[in-house]
């Protein structure tokens, strides 16, 4: 069966700044598919061409057979999109809210109501619908922002970053109520900079860093790219050392690689455990002060740092 | 056109939810009416025009019958209320005591003005000069309306006693001789027994109804802080753009030129409801006769799309919300004071009256006035084509710039 979305060859050029630099993916039908990379890395563009907010610079981009750049409309009626942002009506209610949004899906009359009770119920709002927005907390907003995405049933479903900024208990419903859709049938795009939500939802991932995907794959498939090894992060007071130190820790017996990002030294090792002391005897021994230290265990947030050498909150 | 009217009455809506614009497009209008009615006033028991004691200085030099006929109309208790006239001899300090604004306009009935009109011969009249503060042109107004109405029926009554007279010499009925006498009692019987103005605020179909301050005033504010909704209208596309809400639009099933016009369809009618809102609770509340209805139904049709140009064209101009909002206040009043919402734009020097075309404002107020002195469609036709193309014009600059510039970053 063809894939719901495929990228090819993607370009995005403002101006001179290239902010997708030839990107390609595909989601399979019935698929979540999340796109991992710290802020600035190039998910939202992503997000905004694939959604036809933004043409693209080269390259295309197919959802259902159908090209974003020749058949625009068709897309638009076959995806949903969730933004960074809450695009709601403050002084409208929830439910004047997703009425408005329904009938710019096309949706009317007695269809459009029995869809937005249906989503109300979905999003766990029905009791607060005749409430203006501005009244609702952040994480209520949040779903109503998703609400909005999936009054018209879509195929596809881009979710960009739909957990910034809210409480813990409002994240795990988001959370719950993605898989949810996708136990539905519902494909899904999901761009988060939260290793453990790309962790917890995706069957792939595709980490994009400076504009290029750097790595995709399911989860096992990434780990093994920096193979067992844990990772044991120093962050240092500002020294001018620190590649001197990340030498010397090279020599340490069981250290696989150390290298440097700013005010971070990462050491990769089989067992970071082992080599901790070493290490910090390394760094009393170059008078570099340890400001903090911290171990990862093989996971995405590795794997960033191992292809980046950067933490992906960095 | 079905998503545009959606997106038209989403934004109605919306803005008659918003407090504080609800404030500037209703509450401010209406409460600067009352209080200028209150100022000048309109509201006060015994004058319904709300004007007063408009100081004035007759000087009658002509001393004949007709000379003193209007001193006494100016000092009849049927205008005790509304003038306060002093005679007075020195013309040039009367002048002067305009020129100081001491006083609202001068009256000069110069020599020999009853023999010109009373004269069997055709020489010509000798006219009465009314010396106008240009600082007061309400007041000044009401004077020189008045001389009027009492030269129009004196010259009624001059040619009816010509004519007159002249069938009755034909007739041989009287002699050439009696003519001077008898022309002059039949001359004074206008200005004598019919007092030539009257302020009973009665009127019929064929009177024009009495001047009311506030059928100015009220205009005047209206269309002020309708420059206000245009330019906050103008605002929330900027807001829609930022908070996401166009973005998002822009990403379902609707077209830019659909959000566009939905949009700029929301501010038109969110202009028209302003208006007639303000026009509808003045009349009720004030008792202000805006006049023909169907006339001021379009003229505020012509006057909102004539204003909803000038918003848009300073949202497509702008890069952010707070240079519309700024701009737009300021431009609301500029507009309101080059157009006349204070002050009568006749007043002006001639170049400020030919800027003040440019306003909205202006036009649709020569309309609203023209409609308030009992005009109807045909005499406002000339500002509603005014104000149609004004409104076309602008919506074609707004066009290219939107186009030249990338509309909200939809690329």
């Amino acid at each position: 069966m063809a894939p719901i979305l495929e990228v090819r060859q993607l370009v995005k050029k403002y101006g001179d700044f290239e902010a997708v630099k030839g990107i390609s993916f595909h989601i399979d039908r019935g698929e979540i598919f999340s796109l991992l990379g710290p802020n600035g890395a190039g998910k939202t563009t992503t997000i905004s061409v694939l959604s036809t907010l933004f043409q693209p610079t080269a390259g295309d981009v197919l959802v259902d057979g159908h090209s974003v750049v020749r058949e625009p409309m068709v897309v638009r009626n076959r995806i949903g999109v969730v933004p960074q942002e809450l695009a709601l009506y403050d002084d409208l209610t929830a439910r004047e809210n997703l009425v408005f949004w329904g009938q710019m899906y096309g949706l009317s009359g007695k269809n459009l109501n029995e869809r937005v009770s249906q989503v109300l119920e979905e999003i766990g709002l029905a009791d607060r619908a005749k409430e203006r927005i501005k009244t609702f907390s952040g994480g209520m907003k949040r779903r109503v922002n998703i609400g909005v995405g999936l009054l018209h049933r879509p195929a596809l479903l881009f979710m960009d970053e739909p957990t910034v900024g809210i409480d813990p208990q409002s994240r795990r419903a988001i959370l719950d109520s993605v898989k949810e859709l996708n136990r539905q049938g519902m494909s899904v795009l999901y761009t988060t900079h939260y290793m453990e939500e790309a962790q917890e939802l995706s069957d792939r991932v595709g980490i994009m860093d400076h504009g290029e995907l750097i790595a995709i794959g399911t989860q096992s498939e990434l780990t093994r790219q920096v193979g067992e090894n844990d990772a044991l992060l120093l962050e240092v007071v500002e020294c001018d050392d620190l590649n001197r130190l990340a030498a010397a820790v090279q020599q340490i017996p069981g250290v696989a690689q150390a290298t440097t990002s700013e005010n971070t030294l990462t050491v990769l090792a089989p067992e970071a455990e082992d080599i901790l002391a070493p290490v910090i005897t390394q760094a009393n021994a170059l008078n570099v002060k340890v400001h903090s230290v911290s171990i990862q265990e093989p996971n995405l947030e590795a794997v960033f740092l191992h292809l980046t050498g950067r933490a992906l909150r960095d | 056109m079905k998503k545009i009217l959606l997106i038209a009455w989403k934004d109605l809506r919306l803005a008659f939810r918003d407090r504080a614009a609800l404030v500037l497009m209703l509450a401010a209008p209406f409460l600067l009416t009352l209080g200028l009615g209150l100022v000048t006033g309109r509201f006060s028991s015994t004058s319904n025009s709300g004007l007063s004691s408009i100081p004035l200085i007759l000087i009658n030099q002509d001393g004949g019958e007709l000379g003193n006929a209007l001193v006494d109309v100016f000092q009849s208790s049927d205008l005790d209320t509304l003038v306060d006239p002093v005679v007075q001899i020195d013309a040039t300090a009367a002048r002067a005591a305009v020129d100081e604004d001491q006083t609202a306009a001068v009256v000069i009935i110069p020599a020999g003005f009853t023999n010109s009109i009373f004269s069997a011969t055709s020489t010509p009249v000798v006219p009465v000069e009314v010396y106008s503060n240009p600082a007061r042109p309400t007041s000044s107004g009401v004077v020189q309306a008045i001389v009027e109405g009492f030269l129009s029926q004196v010259e009624l009554g001059r040619i009816n006693g010509t004519v007159t007279i002249s069938q009755l010499l034909e007739g041989g009925y009287i002699q050439p001789a009696d003519a001077a006498s008898l022309g002059r009692e039949i001359g004074q019987e206008p200005a004598g027994v019919n007092a030539p103005v009257t302020l009973s605020g009665r009127t019929d179909e064929n009177t024009a109804p009495p001047f009311d301050v506030l059928a100015y005033m009220a205009p005047g504010m209206a269309l002020m802080f309708l420059m206000f909704t245009v330019t906050n209208g103008g605002r929330t596309i900027l807001q829609e753009r930022v908070s996401g809400t166009l973005p998002r639009l822009l990403v379902d099933p609707v077209r830019l030129s659909q959000a566009l016009a939905g949009k700029a369809l929301g501010i038109y009618l969110t202009g028209v409801a302003q208006m007639l809102i303000l026009i509808g609770g003045t009349a009720l509340l004030f008792g202000i006769r805006w006049g023909h209805t169907n006339a001021v139904l379009v003229l505020v049709l012509a006057a909102v799309f004539g204003a909803l140009g000038w918003g848009l064209l300073l949202t497509a101009l702008a890069r952010t919300q707070s240079q519309v909002a700024n701009i737009g206040s300021a431009m609301m009043l500029v507009f309101g004071i080059l157009g006349g919402s204070f002050v009568d734009i006749r007043s002006f020097p001639a170049w400020m009256q030919t800027a003040a075309r440019i306003t909205p404002n202006a036009w649709a107020l020569d309309g609203f006035l023209a409609l308030g002195l009992g005009g109807g469609m045909a005499d406002v036709l000339p500002s509603i084509l005014a104000l149609i193309i004004m409104g076309l014009a602008l919506f074609a600059i707004t066009v290219f710039v939107f186009l030249r510039r990338g509309a909200f970053g939809h690329r």
